[in-house]
């Protein structure tokens, strides 16, 4: 009988196996061939045992930087001695991913020279993961990946390895060129990427429209959403091509509206509250030939999601409602550098900036970054989670004791 | 665990080469460490001073200081840091001072 019956149960049904994968990583590779009869033998016990076997915080490192690279060891290298080191790698990976695929070739040839073949395209974080290595080849591989052209990616208090979504390349809905602002921003934050100055991680992802494909508003302490200041762009030719060809306009698009911003008027889809309009979306999703977005394109910056350690799960809350996107994104380069600074300064370790703005109020970050709060900030409805009363406020408060005495 | 001769005194490391007993840490350990953990051969008087603060810290508060601390106190910027300590602060400066290995997020 097999060593990892459960293990092999993995295998079965039409679907991609990591099993099967390391199973043929351990025949093709001479390197691999204890490591990958130890992996499943590993993970076997794990399920048994009900624990994993992998120890935590290894710090291994390339020169120069200080992040990237993964130590692990594990908890029994006696018992599992080609997992004494199984180092896992990030990679930089291409705004968009969007790669050759002589590039494809190259990477995964250094990898298969250096380490364990295996690889994930591509881990959450959006970079390259290259699985198992040990510690005398991490050097020789930020070599090779370097003198290619490619990037370690981030791990520990950095910033980590900003990601963005497919944008303008694929996407008639982009209202930014994410591509072209990721690209931007990981070179202008090349110091904080590589070499870890905060408190803990920090995150930036851009998506080019409030469908937010990377997740940013759920996933990153700065999420930048694409969005646009006028109205919507209805072209009502297309939305009587839409309704002819069968579509119930009125109730898949007008009355799923959430703010009833839109409405059909005389046979026509009109955008009658232009004020209520949300951008979520939803009329653009449903109806990509009839409605655009409109022609003023942003982005709008919001503050803080991250998924729980210290608080439970937090959505991100807007900061700057409209900000242009346009090279060398200065603006939002300056936002970001006044708000991390603020929160190096005043987070304890180990503290989200998100978790920072819970401890000393909306109202301190805001006043810090000299903005305004608006009401688009507002969490949910009915709190407001930035307005205290202080001494100095509110302006025309000693006209107003006249009155009350 | 495994042993390792540094500075004339046989210590115990881990697989990180952090030594296991800080008590037994003295300055030919960390030249020691130095030049054996972080190929860094002699030990500059910015690096003792790094070194040195990064173990008075932990002395008085049996952890690593943040980063932005580090570089205030020391007058140094961590860009120089890495120059002096290639692995950084915490696999660099931390291993010498002989602190036990910092905790951190992947």
């Amino acid at each position: 009988m097999s060593e990892t019956p459960m293990m092999d149960e993995l295998e079965k049904g039409p679907w991609p196996s990591f099993v099967t994968q390391i199973k043929r990583a351990g025949e093709s590779k001479a390197l691999m061939a204890e490591s990958s009869k130890d992996l499943l033998r590993q993970q076997e016990t794990a399920f048994t045992e009900k624990q994993g076997l992998w120890k935590h915080g290894g710090i291994v490192g390339v020169k120069g930087y200080g992040g990237g690279v993964i130590g692990r060891y594990h908890m029994r290298p006696e018992d599992y001695p080609g997992l004494e080191h199984f180092h896992t790698m990030r990679i930089n990976h291409p705004c968009g991913w969007f790669y050759t695929t002589d590039k494809l070739r190259e990477v995964c040839d250094i990898w298969d020279k250096h380490g364990s073949g295996l690889t994930n395209f591509h881990g959450s974080t959006g970079d390259i993961i290259f699985l198992g290595t040990n510690t005398e080849h991490l050097q020789p591989i930020a070599d090779d990946l370097s003198e290619k052209g490619w990037d370690i990616g981030s791990s520990g208090s950095a910033l980590r390895t900003p990601t963005g979504c497919v944008g303008p390349a694929r996407c008639e809905y982009a209202c930014f060129d994410t591509l072209d602002f990721i690209h931007d921003v990981t070179n202008t934050f090349q110091d904080e990427l590589h070499r870890p100055p905060f408190p803990y991680k920090t995150k930036i992802k851009a998506s080019g429209c409030c469908n937010d494909c990377v997740a940013a508003m759920g996933r990153s302490d700065t999420a930048v959403i694409g969005t646009w200041r006028d109205e919507l762009r209805i072209d009502n030719d297309a939305v009587k091509e839409y309704m002819d060809s069968g579509m119930d306009v009125q109730s898949l698009v007008v009355d799923n509206c959430p703010t009833d911003a839109i409405e059909m008027v005389n046979g026509k889809l009109e955008l009658v509250r232009a004020e209520d309009c949300t951008r979520c979306m939803h009329c653009i999703n449903m109806m990509p030939k009839a409605v655009r977005p409109g022609v003023n394109k942003g982005a709008t910056i919001l503050c803080g999601a991250k998924a729980p350690v210290l608080h439970g799960a937090v959505l991100s809350t807007v900061i700057i409602p409209f900000m242009k996107m346009e090279p060398p994104y200065t603006e939002f380069k300056e936002y970001w550098e006044k708000a991390m600074d603020w929160w190096d300064e005043n987070g304890k370790v180990r503290e989200r900036i998100s978790e920072l703005i819970d401890r000393v109020g909306l109202d301190t970050f805001l006043k810090h970054m000299e903005i305004k709060p608006v009401p688009q900030m507002v969490k949910t409805p009915r709190a407001n989670p930035y307005i205290f009363w202080r001494e100095e406020a509110p302006p025309g408060l000693d006209e107003f004791k006249k009155y009350i005495h | 665990m495994a042993k390792k001769m540094l500075g004339g005194t046989e210590m115990e490391i881990d697989e990180d080469g952090f030594i296991q007993e800080p008590d037994k840490w003295t300055n030919a350990v960390a030249e020691g460490l130095a030049e054996e953990e972080c190929e860094i051969h002699p030990m500059t008087e910015d690096a003792w001073k790094l070194v040195n603060f990064i173990r008075q810290y932990y002395i008085d508060y049996e952890t690593a200081p943040a980063i932005r601390m580090l570089c205030k106190k020391c007058d140094l910027k961590l860009n120089y840091i890495y120059e002096m300590f290639p692995k950084g602060p915490a696999a660099g400066a931390c291993k010498v001072a002989g602190l036990p290995k910092p905790t951190g997020c992947v």
